[in-house]
């Protein structure tokens, strides 16, 4: 009887590799006749590397067997759209990047081929990031694999679905002020945000340049330590990339958490949060706790400023990070303009859809002559207080734990034309990033509408290993079988 | 404040090198305004003596030894131009005469 390759995890895989039950050519085939099988339904990738693949599943074979393989050599993976590849395209799934090639790798993509993996392609994302559904791309609307009539989350909701759906092991995402976290949790797989400067941003085309962290989804939260192993750690290439050292993040993987002080912030446990939602989060804190953990309650006064913070701040870095897709140097170019001001002005109004041109324009906004006190500075210093409430929470807790998002993932189309009610569905993951914090998603079950709902660990900078250790922990004594979603 | 104008629209649209249609501009007066009349919010947060966090990490300046490293060669920097003559980056005129 032929096992199904494509549904284990990095680490099982790592083992068959070893025992030689398989081969990383076969698991790699095998992921590729699951992306032509279901992914005309999920349409999480917009670029398929099917020959690439397959010679790096060969290299993998061959390091297998000479001994040298690392924990992900040979497991198929699949990146977010703006990771930059010398392979196949890097559009940010805009119509300005159509075609655009990179002339080198990511620092993370470097990491990763280092390490043998196989690349599978890039999958589909909000352009340039911005937005919580993954229906901003240019190119395609990605389903939620537990229901194909509801959105991935977003940004990152094409690695978040390749995942969910098996058509991945793991993927790289972004996260700017929730953009992995909030689609792990709607697709039920585990996402996580390192600390702000844990890995090189070198090669990730920037959003909000002082939120954007790379990390990783997977289908658990062992496989999350692995994959931190390979891209954690100082690239002289980015210069905001933290020189320190980057511990053995598997260590963090005990299954115990007795004596662990676990936070709950009051404002995020509110009237206002309410449902299947909450019911899930508490039934975690209750495992957590019956394994040793303490529960504290904790505040974090400045809560009902984050979203409006996060949006001054993160559309202000955008607006001036994209200024430089002007068609000059790369990208698409408006045809038949007279002069240079003209080539700027159609290139940017053709290539740039929608929600970027609505935060380009915001952005430049709270920048501009007579503003920028009243929003940008007045932001950065609410900024300030929102990192100061984290801290002196964590004078009290280890961890700070809550839900990853107030709702489960919502219908496509729900709230398209309604861009503040969208920005408000990242009230629970922005504070994590305005405050440079690592925090994960970990899977905590089905709310009755069978869709997952995510628990989301919060940590003190650089302390990813509390995050992780709390984190396995409660997936090692959930006491459910995670479930697939109802797909072929 | 947060009370936005065709105006203003068309004036940071101009800063923002976007040129937009007439429906555009007139649903960016209504979303912009709703967004940033919820920003407003924040009149109410009193940050009297706050230092403004400019930067996520704390930390200063990053050096490197004054070397020469290699850089993208003349051909990978110019392979997704839209234009170039195989040296340079090639615009439309930016000066008037000839």
């Amino acid at each position: 009887m032929d096992r199904e390759w494509f549904r284990m995890t990095a680490h099982e895989l790592a083992d068959a590799f070893r025992n030689g039950d398989t081969t990383a050519e076969a698991v790699a085939e095998e992921h590729l006749a699951r992306i032509e099988k279901i992914d005309p339904q999920v349409q999480a990738y917009v670029d398929v590397w099917q020959e690439s693949a397959l010679d790096a599943a060969r290299d993998a074979d061959a390091r297998i067997r000479a001994g040298t393989a690392t924990p992900l050599t040979g497991v198929p993976m699949s990146l977010k759209d703006l990771l930059c590849s010398t392979e196949g395209t890097t559009t940010c799934c805009s119509h300005i990047l159509d075609g655009y090639r990179s002339p080198y790798d990511a620092t993370v993509v470097e990491r990763l081929r280092e390490a043998g993996a196989v690349v599978l392609g890039k999958v589909n994302m909000d352009e340039f990031a911005m937005g919580s559904s993954t229906e901003n791309s240019a190119r395609q609307t990605t389903r939620n694999p537990w229901n194909l009539k509801c959105v991935p989350g977003g940004s990152s909701g094409g690695s978040a679905a390749s995942v969910a759906a098996d058509e991945a092991v793991y993927s790289l995402g972004s996260d700017t002020g929730g953009s992995i976290r909030q689609p792990a949790s709607c697709c039920g797989c585990v996402g996580m945000k390192p600390t702000y400067g844990r890995v090189s941003r070198y090669g990730l085309v920037a959003f909000a340049s002082s939120l954007d962290q790379i990390g990783p989804f997977t289908k658990d939260v062992r496989d999350c330590a692995l994959v931190l192993n390979a891209i954690c750690g100082h690239d002289k290439r980015d210069t905001t990339s933290a020189n320190l050292a980057v511990p053995d993040f598997t260590q963090a993987l005990t299954g115990d958490v007795s004596g662990l002080r676990i936070g709950l912030p009051k404002e995020y446990y509110t009237d206002a949060l309410g449902g299947d939602v909450r019911d899930r989060v508490e039934t975690a804190i209750d495992i957590l706790k019956d394994r040793g953990a303490t529960p504290v309650e904790v505040s974090l006064p400045h809560t009902e400023y984050a979203v409006a913070v996060y949006y001054i701040i993160c559309t202000a870095e955008a607006s001036a990070n994209l200024a430089r897709f002007d068609g000059v140097r790369y990208g698409q170019r408006a045809a038949n303009v007279k002069d240079v001001r003209e080539l700027y002005h159609q290139t940017k109004s053709a290539g740039f859809g929608l929600e970027v041109q609505r935060r380009i324009m915001l952005g430049t906004y709270v920048l501009s002559s007579g503003y920028y006190d009243a929003y940008y500075l007045k932001a950065q210093k609410a900024r300030s207080l929102i990192a100061q409430d984290f801290t002196k929470a964590f004078e009290h807790c280890d961890v700070i734990v809550t839900p990853t998002t107030p709702t489960p993932a919502f219908r496509i189309g729900e709230k398209i034309d309604d861009p503040l009610q969208m920005y408000l569905s990242d009230l629970f993951t922005i504070s994590t990033n305005l405050a440079a914090l690592p925090a994960i998603s970990v899977p905590c079950g089905l709310t009755t509408e069978q869709l997952p709902a995510g628990l989301q660990v919060i940590g003190r900078p650089f302390d990813e290993t509390a995050v992780l250790r709390t984190a396995y922990a409660y997936e090692q004594h959930r006491g459910f079988d995670w479930g697939r979603p109802p797909l072929g | 404040m947060a009370q936005i104008t065709l105006d203003d629209v068309d004036y940071v649209a101009g800063l923002a090198q976007l040129t937009l249609d007439e429906a555009t501009k007139e649903r960016l007066v209504g979303e912009l305004g709703s967004i940033l009349a919820y920003m407003d919010k924040l009149n109410a947060l009193d940050t009297t003596g706050v230092e403004p966090m400019m930067h996520a990490l704390d930390m200063t300046n990053v050096y490197r030894e004054d070397e020469v490293i290699e850089s993208l060669d003349r051909e990978a920097a110019l392979m997704n131009a839209p234009k170039t003559d195989g040296a340079y980056f090639l615009v439309p005129r930016i000066l008037e005469g000839d």
